[in-house]
């Protein structure tokens, strides 16, 4: 059998990374920099995720992970045997018995508990970089607040489709301070954001950025006082489970174009069917 | 060198260090929570969860102050031969250690810059106790949170240099607590 480091990355890389969560906590909100390290999966896969995973779990934990809600897509469960077989850790799809959950594009429904940590996947963490190709000049304009650009695109949006249409990683405004990129979850999730009571981590392993919520951090969505954030989902109950409070895919479900809503976040979904609940489209 | 130099520190690094760390990163996302950190014994005069935050966080790359009694031929040979670390004076350290009496003036330590102020010190204060104490809210604090600080005022003004700043991890024996500069102190 190979011999592998615990959670795969040499101390000293781990070392480097405690220390960039350490100041992401201090600082909520702010990119903090750090040497991203060739990780033996593609960047595609959530690098940045992986390596945060990789710099906290400890043996005892259980480990869970998601992709767009579902815990058993190839990119979720490749990273969940990769921690198992590396950092000996407990796996499992239940929200709740999770200790460290790696997500890419989702909040879980289920509110999250002190004790917990909610490690996000990150492709572009910074919120500037649309308006702003140079990283030089987003960090100067982080520094001086300079968010005037961002409020200008998303009225752009409103004045183009009456409604402001960015409907993923749509920017927050942390402690009234940082800009932050969210990561594309859907706007839906935005209000899970703020007050949470588990730790939240954000990895960007390509550009090389880790940043943090720390539980119960006031997390903003931008908007107008004319124009509200809105927390929009499609407006159906789910087919399966019949939650009315979940964020839906919709499915394509025969060659006749039918379709159905269905929960993204399959445990929560799961575990309400074996509860009773029945959706309109459940067998 | 000492006999003591080559021993105390974690007997299985990886694991250790692994533990060490989440009970720093809790305590530091829930300001004013007291946490348990074990498997260093530094000699004298730095205490167990002093040398259990400097082994999990500290290398080659990461200059650390010795304060006061701190500053001793026992501790600059165990941190340098368990760390790698290099020593130097606080205005160019990554991390302080020592009592908070040795560790003022604050004002000399690096605070980050507007565009990275990140590069900040961490003081790491070894307390003669970690209880409730002056009133703690902000960030990781739900309503509101309390701790012993050696003093208020420094704690008050640090909050003040936002998002620049200080980072502090109290210890005490084989505890610890933490203070991020978002903390605000009454
Ligand atoms: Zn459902």
């Amino acid at each position: 059998m190979t011999e592998y480091n615990f959670a795969y990355l040499d101390e000293q890389t781990k070392r480097m990374i405690r220390r960039a969560i350490l100041k992401g906590l201090a600082i909520p909100g702010y990119q903090v920099p750090f040497a991203s390290r060739e990780m033996p999966m593609p960047y595609g896969w959530g690098t940045g995720g992986v390596q945060v995973s990789a710099a906290v779990l400890t043996p005892k934990d259980t480990f869970k992970v998601i992709d767009q809600g579902a815990d058993d897509t190839t990119n979720a469960v490749s990273i969940r045997t990769f921690f198992q077989r590396t950092a000996g850790v407990a796996t499992t799809t239940a929200t709740s018995d999770a200790t460290v959950i790696q997500t890419r594009h989702r909040i879980p429904e289920e509110p999250l508990h002190e004790g917990q940590i909610l490690v996000y996947q990150v492709p572009i963490p910074e919120p500037l970089r649309f308006l702003e190709p140079r990283e030089s000049e987003t960090r100067k304009m982080h520094s001086l607040e300079e968010y005037g650009l961002m409020h200008v695109k998303l009225y752009e949006d409103i004045s183009r489709h009456g409604h402001i249409a960015t409907s993923y990683a749509y920017p927050v405004k942390v402690e009234g301070r940082y800009v932050t990129d969210p990561s594309p979850i859907p706007k839906f999730d935005n209000p899970k954001l703020g007050d949470m009571a588990a730790i939240q981590l954000f990895g960007a392993g390509r550009e090389q950025r880790i940043y943090a919520l720390p539980p119960y951090t006031q997390v903003v969505s931008l908007d107008f006082q004319d124009h509200p954030f809105e927390a929009s989902k499609a407006d159906h109950p789910c087919g399966m489970c019949g939650a009315t409070d979940s964020y839906l895919d919709e499915l394509i479900i025969d060659d006749a174009g039918g379709r159905m809503f269905v929960c993204s976040d399959t445990d929560y979904c799961e575990a309400r069917q074996a509860a009773g609940h029945k959706g309109k489209d459940a067998a | 060198m000492q006999a003591n130099t080559l021993s105390g520190g974690f007997a299985d690094p990886a694991t250790q260090s692994a533990h060490a760390f989440r009970s720093v990163m809790e305590a530091m996302a829930r300001p004013g929570t007291i946490q348990d950190i074990e498997g260093a014994a530094p000699p004298a005069p730095l205490s167990p969860a002093m040398g259990a935050v400097l082994l999990t966080l500290c290398d080659t790359e990461t200059p650390i102050y010795l304060a006061g009694d701190m500053d001793c031929e026992a501790a600059r040979a165990w941190l340098a031969f368990h760390t790698g670390a290099h020593f130097v004076g606080p205005a160019h350290c990554m991390f302080a250690v020592g009592k908070w009496d040795a560790l003022a003036p604050l004002a000399v330590y690096p605070i980050g810059t507007s565009e990275y102020p990140d590069r900040s010190t961490t003081l790491i204060v070894e307390c003669s106790e970690l209880a409730a104490g002056a009133t703690l809210t902000g960030p990781g604090i739900k309503d509101q949170a309390t701790l012993s600080l050696p003093e208020v005022e420094a704690f008050q003004v640090n909050p003040t240099l936002f998002p620049l700043g200080l980072d502090f991890i109290f210890t005490c024996g084989e505890r610890l607590a933490a203070l991020p500069r978002s903390t605000k102190v009454s």
